[in-house]
């Protein structure tokens, strides 16, 4: 599955923890997900897992995952901070 | 950003011997600052008019050291069909082994949005504020004419398409060609979260047709081909992009018939039928 949906993962790099760029967060309702993968395919920066788990010290909030999610299991919701 | 995205796939389908040539684009600064560079593989900044050239050099450095290492140029379209057009034509001339992508925003996005040759016609940039006079220079067609071994289209909202042909790519030896169109939120003026849709509607409108060429021969890739059957209506592509706001009814009449050109042209190259 690595290999077949291309998941590099990020890490600290010039820019740091660039989560913090974020104003929405992606929250998945387990419940309704299916667990068919396209949000970790499609997730520009490459922060949700296989077990899709999403890496908020990276994600930008983009709302990509959510628009694509065919059974619209991914809520994007404004951060406090 | 998109750029980002179709770049993970690249680089997982080259795999860890590979070097990237990077004239300035938004990926020069998705790469970040050394030592803290976001790549894993070792890239080369380059001048824009010498990414190709560059890349030559390197190919047949490896060749001499006896390496089968990759050599990927990843330049925008600004510069691919403007400012770099000279040094491809001669790289793919010289039948240098290696793979020239070009991801294709349709405007120089990194300095804010100006208009290069690869954008459209009708769409506005922060040098076409009127939209753009003339139309979207045929890249696809100019490099078909130097007879590489392997070329294709690609888009960043078909990934595996987009990984299947970088494999299929950088098992070809010689000069290889792919050219992603890559969907750019504040270039195109829409929302964030509708890249992949745009990416989606452009190749089902037909605006944007995927395609692979082998020794010039011809196949369209599957989402394409429903797609040429019956494409959905232009505007669901153009009405949710800002940069296509008040076009006028001949722009817009004369973008359907660039389209519909486009896929008889295909179909019927693809059919046999001159
Ligand atoms: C010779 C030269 N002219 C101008 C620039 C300024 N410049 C840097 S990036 C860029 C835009 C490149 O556009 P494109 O190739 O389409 O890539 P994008 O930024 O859209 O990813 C320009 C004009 C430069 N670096 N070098
Ligand atoms: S919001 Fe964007 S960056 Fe965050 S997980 Fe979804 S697709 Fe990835
Ligand atoms: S796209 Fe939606 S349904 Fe599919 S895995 Fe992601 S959250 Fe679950
Ligand atoms: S200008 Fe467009 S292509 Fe460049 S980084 Fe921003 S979204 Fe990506
Ligand atoms: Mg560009």
């Amino acid at each position: 599955m690595r290999e077949r949906l291309a998941l590099s993962r990020p890490t600290e790099a010039s820019s740091g923890k660039t989560g913090s760029w974020r104003t929405f967060r992606p929250v998945v309702d387990r419940e309704v997900c299916n667990a068919c993968g396209l949000c970790a395919q499609y997730c520009p920066d490459g922060v949700i897992d296989e077990d899709l788990n999403i890496d908020l010290n990276y994600c930008k909030g983009c709302g990509i995952c959510a628009n694509e999610c065919p059974k619209q299991a991914i809520a994007m919701v404004r951060e406090e901070r | 950003m998109p750029g980002t995205e179709c770049l993970r796939y690249v680089l997982k389908a080259a795999g860890p011997d590979s070097v990237l040539v990077v004239p300035a684009c938004c990926t020069s600064v998705i790469q970040g600052i050394y030592p803290g560079t976001a790549m894993n593989v070792p890239v080369y900044n380059i001048a824009f008019a010498a990414a190709a050239a560059c890349a030559s050099g390197m190919s047949n450095a490896f060749c001499a050291l006896g390496k089968e290492t990759n050599v990927i140029v990843y330049a925008g379209d600004g510069g691919t069909v403007d400012i770099g057009i000279q040094a491809l034509s001669g790289a793919f001339e010289r039948g240098t082994n290696f793979l020239y992508i070009c991801y294709d925003n349709e405007a120089y996005g990194n300095t804010g949005m100006q208009r290069s040759g690869s954008t459209p016609l009708g769409a506005r940039t922060t040098t076409t504020p009127g939209g753009k006079p003339t139309g979207k220079k045929d890249l696809d067609r100019i490099v078909e004419a130097h007879n590489p071994p392997y070329m294709a289209t690609a888009c960043s909202a078909y990934p595996l398409d987009l990984y299947k042909k970088v494999k299929k790519a950088l098992s070809i030896e010689g000069p290889k060609f792919i050219h992603i169109l890559a969907p750019c939120p504040p270039g195109w003026r829409y929302p964030t979260e509708k890249t992949v849709e745009m990416g989606k509607l452009a190749v089902k409108t037909g605006t944007w047709i995927l395609y692979e060429r082998e020794y010039g021969k011809l196949t369209i890739s599957g989402p394409s081909k429903a797609a040429m059957k019956r494409p959905a209506p232009l505007s669901d592509y153009i009405n949710g992009q800002g940069r296509f706001k008040n076009l006028s009814p001949e722009v817009m009449d004369e973008m359907r018939q660039q389209v519909e050109r486009n896929i008889q042209r295909l179909s019927r190259e693809e059919a046999g039928v001159c």
